[in-house]
C-alpha cells in the first residue's frame, strides 16, 4: 500500500528535528549554566515524550516514572567508575525495562485505576528497598557518581531526545502504535480483532520505561552525589504528566512544548521560590484540565480550524456574490 | 508474649486510623469516581492545624470541631466547583475518571506546598494523655487508646450514616449506578459533593488523631495517601467494610514487620497487594 504523506502534517517533525540539530551547537558558545539548563530541559522532553507514547494513546496513567529515573540514577551510581556513559545509559534503560515489564505483566491485566495506584506506590517501594539496602547492607548513605562533564551529558541527552522522538514517530505509524491507540479507544474491541492487549500494553510500558532509565543515568552524572531521596523522587513521576496535560496528550508536539515550558520554569524558580512555584504548577494543571483538555496544541488547532472555517465561509460568500 | 500483644494492639490502633483514611478515599472513588491523590494532604493540613490550635490553648478534642467542618466545606466547595464543571464537559465517564485524577494531582501540588510553605520541615506535637498503661503485659500510651476509641466511634457513626439515613441510601444508590440513581430522583450532584466533603472530613479526623499521638510534619501527606491507596486496593475499590478490614490488616502487618525492620514496611505492603492482585484482583471485599 502506498501511503500519501500530508506535507503539512510532516512539517512538525521536520521543524523539531531541525531544532534538535541547531540545539547541538549550544555548548559551543553557551555558558555552563545554559548547558545545564538545556540538559535538564532535554531530560524532561525525553520523559514527557516517552510517557506520552504509552499513556497518551492507551489512557493508562503511569506514575512510575520516578522509579525508572531512579533506577537509571543508581545504574550510574554503581557503575560510573568502571564504564563509559553509553554503557551506563543502556544498563539503566534495561533495568527499567525489566522492572516495567515485570510490574506491567502483573498490573496491566487489571483496570486502569489499579495500574495507576500500583505505579504510584512503585516509586515508594523501590525507594524503600534502596534505603534498606543502603542502611542494612552497605551501611553508607548515598553514592558518589563520576561527572563526565557538562558537554558529555548535554550530547548524551541530545542523542536520547533524537532517539526518543524517532521511536515515538515510528511507534505511532506501526501496527504496534495503532494497537496502543485501539486499546485506548476500546480495549474489548481491540482484543476481539486479535490484538494481544496485555502483551502490547506491557511492551509499550516497558519501552517508555527504558527511555526514563537512560535519561536517569545521564542525569545522575550531573549531580555528583545521589541518595534514594533524590533518585526516587515523586516529582519525576508527576512532572511528565503535568507537561503532557499542559502541552496536549496524544499529540507529538504537546509533550515537547510542555517539557520546555515547565522545565525552564522549574529550573528558574526552584531556588527562588521552591514552594510557590509548585502551587503555581498545580493551579496551571487544574486550569489546563478544565479549560483546555486537549492542551496547548489542541487550542492552537481549534483556533486554526475556526479561522479556516471563517475564511472558507468568506470565500463562499464572495463566490455567491460573484455568481 | 507481651511483644505479640504489643504488636496486635498497636496494629489495631494504626488500623483504625488507616481505616478512617481509606474509608474517605474509597467513598470519593466509589461514588464520585475521583481517585483523590490529594487525600493525604487533607490529613496533613488537619493534623498541623490541630497542633497549632492546641498550642494556642484549645483542648485537643475541640480541634475536631474546627478541623472537620473546615475539611468538609473545602471538599464540598472543590467538588461543586471544579469537579462538577469537569464532569459536565467530559464526554464520557472514563475521560472524567482520568481527568478527575489528574486534577487531584493539581490539588496535591497546591495543598502539599501550602503546608510546606507555612510549616517547612517543622515537626509539631503536644502532650495529651501521653503516659503509658499496661494491658496484658504490653505498654501502651493512653493517647493512642483514646485515638483508637475515637476512630471506632467515627467508623460506627459512618456505618450508621450510610445504612440508616436517607442520605446514606442515596450515596449507596449513586455508587451502584449514578444514572439509575438520578432516574429514581436522587440528586446525584449533591450526593457526590457531600461524599467528597465527607471523604475530606474522614481524612481530617484521621489527621487530628495522628496529631494526638505522633508528631506530624508537613511531609506526611503523600505517605498517607500511599497507605490509603494500598488499603483501598486491598479491601476492594469502593467497598467501605473492605477499607476498614484492609486498614486493620495493613496496621497489623505494618507493626509486625516494623518490629523486625522498620525500613521494610513498604516492601511488605507492596508484596501483599501484588499477591492479592494475582489471586483476587477485586480486593478482599470487592464486588
Amino acid at each position: 500500500m502506498i501511503k500519501k504523506y500530508n506535507v503539512k502534517k510532516e512539517l512538525q517533525y521536520i521543524v523539531v528535528f531541525v531544532a534538535v540539530i541547531f540545539f547541538a551547537f549550544v555548548p559551543l558558545f553557551g555558558s555552563t549554566a545554559i548547558i545545564t539548563m538545556s540538559t535538564t530541559i532535554m531530560m524532561y522532553i525525553v520523559m514527557a515524550a516517552s510517557w506520552n507514547m504509552f499513556s497518551g494513546p492507551t489512557g493508562y496513567i503511569s506514575l512510575a516514572s520516578g522509579a525508572f529515573v531512579g533506577l537509571g540514577f543508581y545504574a550510574s551510581g554503581f557503575m560510573s567508575n568502571h564504564y563509559p556513559l553509553p554503557v551506563l545509559m543502556l544498563f539503566g534503560g534495561l533495568v527499567s525495562f525489566a522492572l516495567a515489564a515485570l510490574m506491567g505483566s502483573i498490573t496491566l491485566r487489571l483496570r486502569g485505576v489499579y495500574f495507576t495506584i500500583f505505579t504510584f506506590c512503585l516509586v515508594e517501594l523501590v525507594k524503600a528497598i534502596m534505603t534498606w539496602y543502603e542502611i542494612m547492607v552497605v551501611r553508607k548513605r548515598g553514592l558518589s557518581v563520576r561527572n563526565f562533564g557538562s558537554d558529555t551529558a548535554f550530547y548524551a541527552m541530545l542523542v536520547m531526545v533524537a532517539i526518543a522522538l524517532i521511536v515515538v514517530i515510528v511507534v505511532k505509524r506501526t501496527r504496534f502504535g495503532m494497537a496502543l491507540t485501539g486499546i485506548g479507544e476500546s480495549e474489548d474491541a481491540a482484543s476481539h480483532i486479535g490484538i494481544g492487549t496485555t502483551r502490547t500494553k506491557v511492551f509499550g510500558f516497558a519501552i517508555s520505561a527504558f527511555f526514563m532509565g537512560t535519561v536517569g543515568a545521564v542525569r545522575a552524572t550531573m549531580l555528583n552525589f545521589i541518595d534514594p531521596g533524590s533518585a526516587f523522587n515523586m516529582m519525576f513521576s508527576f512532572l511528565p504528566v503535568l507537561m503532557c496535560v499542559f502541552g496536549g496528550m496524544k499529540t507529538f508536539l504537546g509533550p515537547i512544548i510542555g517539557a520546555i515550558v515547565f522545565a525552564s520554569l522549574q529550573y528558574n524558580l526552584v531556588m527562588k521560590m521552591p514552594q510557590i512555584y509548585m502551587i503555581i504548577f498545580g493551579g496551571i494543571m487544574i486550569l489546563a484540565i478544565l479549560f483546555m483538555p486537549t492542551g496547548i496544541v489542541g487550542v492552537y488547532e481549534r483556533i486554526r480550524n475556526s479561522l479556516k472555517d471563517r475564511n472558507s465561509i468568506r470565500k463562499e460568500v464572495a463566490d455567491d456574490a460573484n455568481a | 508474649m507481651s511483644t505479640v500483644v504489643n504488636i496486635v494492639i498497636y496494629g489495631i490502633i494504626m488500623g483504625g486510623i488507616y481505616g478512617l483514611i481509606a474509608m474517605g478515599l474509597t467513598l470519593q472513588y466509589g461514588v464520585g469516581k475521583i481517585l483523590n491523590v490529594s487525600h493525604g494532604e487533607f490529613l496533613m493540613l488537619s493534623a498541623m492545624t490541630s497542633c497549632v490550635l492546641v498550642k494556642a490553648g484549645l483542648h485537643p478534642l475541640l480541634s475536631f470541631v474546627i478541623c472537620l467542618p473546615a475539611a468538609f466545606i473545602i471538599g464540598f466547595i472543590l467538588n461543586i466547583t471544579i469537579y462538577r464543571y469537569l464532569r459536565k464537559v467530559s464526554k464520557d465517564d472514563a475521560t472524567y475518571e482520568s481527568n478527575a485524577m489528574l486534577m487531584s494531582f493539581g490539588l496535591y501540588f497546591i495543598l502539599s506546598n501550602i503546608g510546606l510553605k507555612i510549616w517547612g520541615t517543622l515537626s509539631l506535637s503536644y502532650q495529651f494523655f501521653s503516659y503509658p498503661v499496661k494491658i496484658f503485659g504490653a505498654t501502651i500510651a493512653v493517647n493512642r487508646l483514646i485515638s483508637l476509641g475515637i476512630a471506632m466511634v467515627f467508623i460506627v457513626a459512618f456505618f450508621f450514616f450510610l445504612n440508616k439515613t436517607r442520605m446514606g441510601k442515596s450515596i449507596r444508590a449513586t455508587s451502584q449506578s449514578a444514572t439509575g440513581a438520578a432516574m429514581m430522583g436522587v440528586k446525584i450532584n449533591r450526593t457526590m459533593a457531600i461524599c467528597f466533603g465527607v471523604g475530606g472530613l474522614l481524612a481530617a479526623a484521621a489527621g487530628v488523631l495522628i496529631s494526638m499521638s505522633f508528631a506530624p510534619t508537613a511531609q506526611i501527606g503523600l505517605s498517607n495517601t500511599v497507605i490509603a491507596l494500598i488499603v483501598v486496593v486491598l479491601g476492594g475499590m469502593g467497598s467501605i467494610p473492605g477499607a476498614v478490614l484492609g486498614g486493620v490488616l495493613i496496621g497489623l502487618v505494618g507493626q509486625a514487620v516494623s518490629f523486625f525492620d522498620t525500613s521494610l514496611v513498604t516492601v511488605a505492603y507492596y508484596l501483599m497487594i501484588i499477591i492479592l492482585l494475582l489471586l483476587r484482583p477485586k480486593g478482599l471485599l470487592g464486588r
